[in-house]
């Protein structure tokens, strides 16, 4: 099972002081963190992509290549790289550069993305989400698939003879999961292709997160990927852990009642009970984890949310070392006893590499255009 | 013999509520007008002041808390609905809004609704008709004709008198008529069910 986090990104006002970071210090507060994320142990670090304030990663593969370079094993990921509003010919591009650069330690997840005024701004509708995100990743699909491709459809110019450069690393293209809160048609996309599902479970209650995964599990089964319990998927959390549980309330309570997406809504108490968050000692983060296979089953991902609301870098770097340090090591131990032997575990780029027989080189050399001729080419 | 539920929804703030007090007279003339054709019916009481907290989480955080799902689930799996609202500034009361407000775009298509209101002078009885009216419009409810509108004066005699009576008579028998005339509500509609498949999807695209 893969453990590790992802991060919103939200440039917020830290309610205990008033003060808000500035643009600079959340960008490299974001790289301490994903850096930190390796240190302790953790296996995955995913970004989210904004294009308003007062988000800052509007530029994902920028931050995860500058990562990748600092980093060994860490996997750099999305959550979510916006399959609407980007155009599917710059994701095949852009991650395929990444995959190449970080050495295969990249995958992805596509979301739709919920704020309506963004969607104008790129030339979109954000009531054309759900066809969007069906057409553009299709269209994604084969740009990494095939070396040339010649498309046609409803969101963007057509393209003839287009090869998507560079090819993906080993000829295997980055892993891909979907993510959705309530879309039924985007678990069914996921099943459809045989990709991972993810689900956010942090803002809503656990029956939301029940409901998708198995509709998914279902799905995946009924387009012959493998059985139902073979489906790959992905859950969120959200934890703030002190030793002692008392402390750990008495400190988030400012940022949770400020928090921008359910602040002054909800009792921290209330939210607690109704959605996954849990805040207490790494003994509770642990036994509360652990409830979460029993409603969606074995699954291959968990991801925390742990640099929102304003927290500052200080306390969200104390939490990750409590997380790699007392949580995930038992967490790993207990879910990976727990897991029969026929459900894989989350696919890698070495774990693709293999089950495509071994890797390839997947160069495209054209013929050069001025020229007319082809480079010698050693295969 | 068919059981029909009947979902009242009230939005008085005091207690004792003279919004709440129309609203059980129109659900006891409803049930009887129903029993006449035959129906039973279970009466299920929503008091949106016990849910006001809830409703208040549910706008902010966008998902209802357990007890308010089971409101809402009897709200949009009733086979009709009486909605009743004290008249607040020439409108529905912003807790009457808020609740309805959490009530999916189609959730209330095609159902029989009684709209009724309480206020403090008589002079308010149009905002049925200017408000509330539209609201169960705008969600594809079918209306019944008549609304019921109860004044102070209204109450002189301790209970509905004349006047008053013959109203909620009236709007009772057009609502037991439009649920009689329809078949039995299978329940609210389930929000992650699939209704495509994924070649549905991807065959929407123009070529």
């Amino acid at each position: 099972m893969q453990f590790g986090i992802f991060s919103v990104g939200d440039v917020t006002v830290d309610p205990t002081n008033g003060r808000a970071p500035t643009e600079r210090e959340r960008i490299k507060a974001m790289v301490a963190i994903a850096l930190k994320a390796e240190e302790v142990g953790l296996d995955v670090f995913a970004t989210g992509e904004h294009h308003n304030p007062p988000f800052v990663p509007s530029s994902p593969t920028t931050m995860l290549g500058y990562i990748a370079a600092r980093t060994e094993r860490l996997l750099l990921s999305t959550a979510t790289t916006l399959i609407t509003t980007n155009d599917p010919v710059k994701i095949a591009e852009d991650y395929a550069m990444l995959q190449h650069l970080a050495d295969g330690r990249v995958d992805l997840m596509m979301g739709r993305g919920n704020t309506g005024p963004v969607y104008p701004w790129f030339g979109k509708d954000i009531r054309a989400g759900i066809p969007l995100a069906v057409e553009n990743y299709d269209l994604l699909h084969r740009l990494w698939r095939e070396d040339v491709v010649d498309w046609k459809g409803r969101f963007r110019t057509p393209l003839q003879s287009f090869t998507s450069t560079p090819r993906p690393l080993d000829g295997v293209p980055p892993f891909v999961w979907h993510g959705s809160i309530r879309s039924p048609e985007i678990a069914e996309q996921a099943a459809y292709y045989g990709d991972g599902f993810f689900h956010n479970h942090i803002f809503w209650p656990k029956e939301h997160t029940q409901r998708m995964v198995n509709l998914y599990r279902q799905r995946f089964e009924h387009y012959g990927h493998g059985s139902a319990d073979q489906a790959i998927v992905g859950l969120g959390g959200q934890v703030f852990m002190r030793k002692n549980s008392q402390d750990a309330v008495r400190e988030f309570r400012p940022y949770f009642d400020n928090a921008p997406v359910y602040g002054h809504g909800p009792s921290l108490e209330e939210f607690t009970t109704e959605t996954p968050l849990t805040v207490g000692s790494p003994q509770q983060v642990i036994d509360r984890t652990l409830t979460f296979r029993d409603y969606v089953g074995d699954y291959q991902r968990q991801l925390f949310l742990m640099d929102h609301a304003g927290l500052p870098l200080k306390t969200v770097l104390e939490q990750l070392d409590l997380l790699g340090e007392e949580v995930v090591p038992v967490l790993r131990k207990e879910f990976d006893s727990m897991r029969p032997a026929h459900v894989p575990a989350a696919p890698t780029h070495a774990s693709l590499v293999a089950a495509a027989g071994g890797a390839k080189d997947s160069t495209v050399h054209a013929v050069d255009d001025v020229t007319g001729k082809a480079p010698e080419v050693n295969r | 013999m068919t059981t029909r539920t009947l979902a009242i929804v009230s939005a008085g703030l005091s207690q004792p509520s003279a919004t709440r007090l129309l609203a059980d007279q129109l659900a006891a003339a409803t049930r009887d007008e129903l029993a006449g054709r035959g129906e039973t019916v279970d009466l299920r009481h929503v008091v949106l002041r016990e849910h006001a907290h809830e409703v208040t989480n549910n706008l902010i955080t966008g998902f209802p808390a357990e007890s308010l799902r089971a409101v809402l689930d009897t709200v949009t799996g009733a086979d009709g609905l009486i909605a009743v609202t004290p008249i607040f500034n020439a409108s529905y009361n912003g807790l009457f809004k808020s609740f309805f407000d959490l009530i999916e775009a189609d959730a209330l298509t095609d159902r029989p609704v009684l709209i009724a209101a309480t206020g403090g002078t008589a002079r308010h009885s149009l905002a049925l008709e200017h408000a509330v009216r539209p609201l169960f419009a705008y969600l594809h409810a079918v209306v019944v004709p008549t609304s019921v509108f109860a004044a102070p004066e209204d109450w002189a005699s301790g209970e509905a008198d004349a006047g008053l009576r013959s109203r909620i008579d009236r709007a009772a028998a057009e609502l037991a008529e439009q649920v009689h005339r329809r078949p039995v509500s299978t329940g609210p509609a389930d929000p992650f069910a699939l209704t495509t498949n994924f070649e549905e999807l991807l065959g929407r695209r123009e070529p």
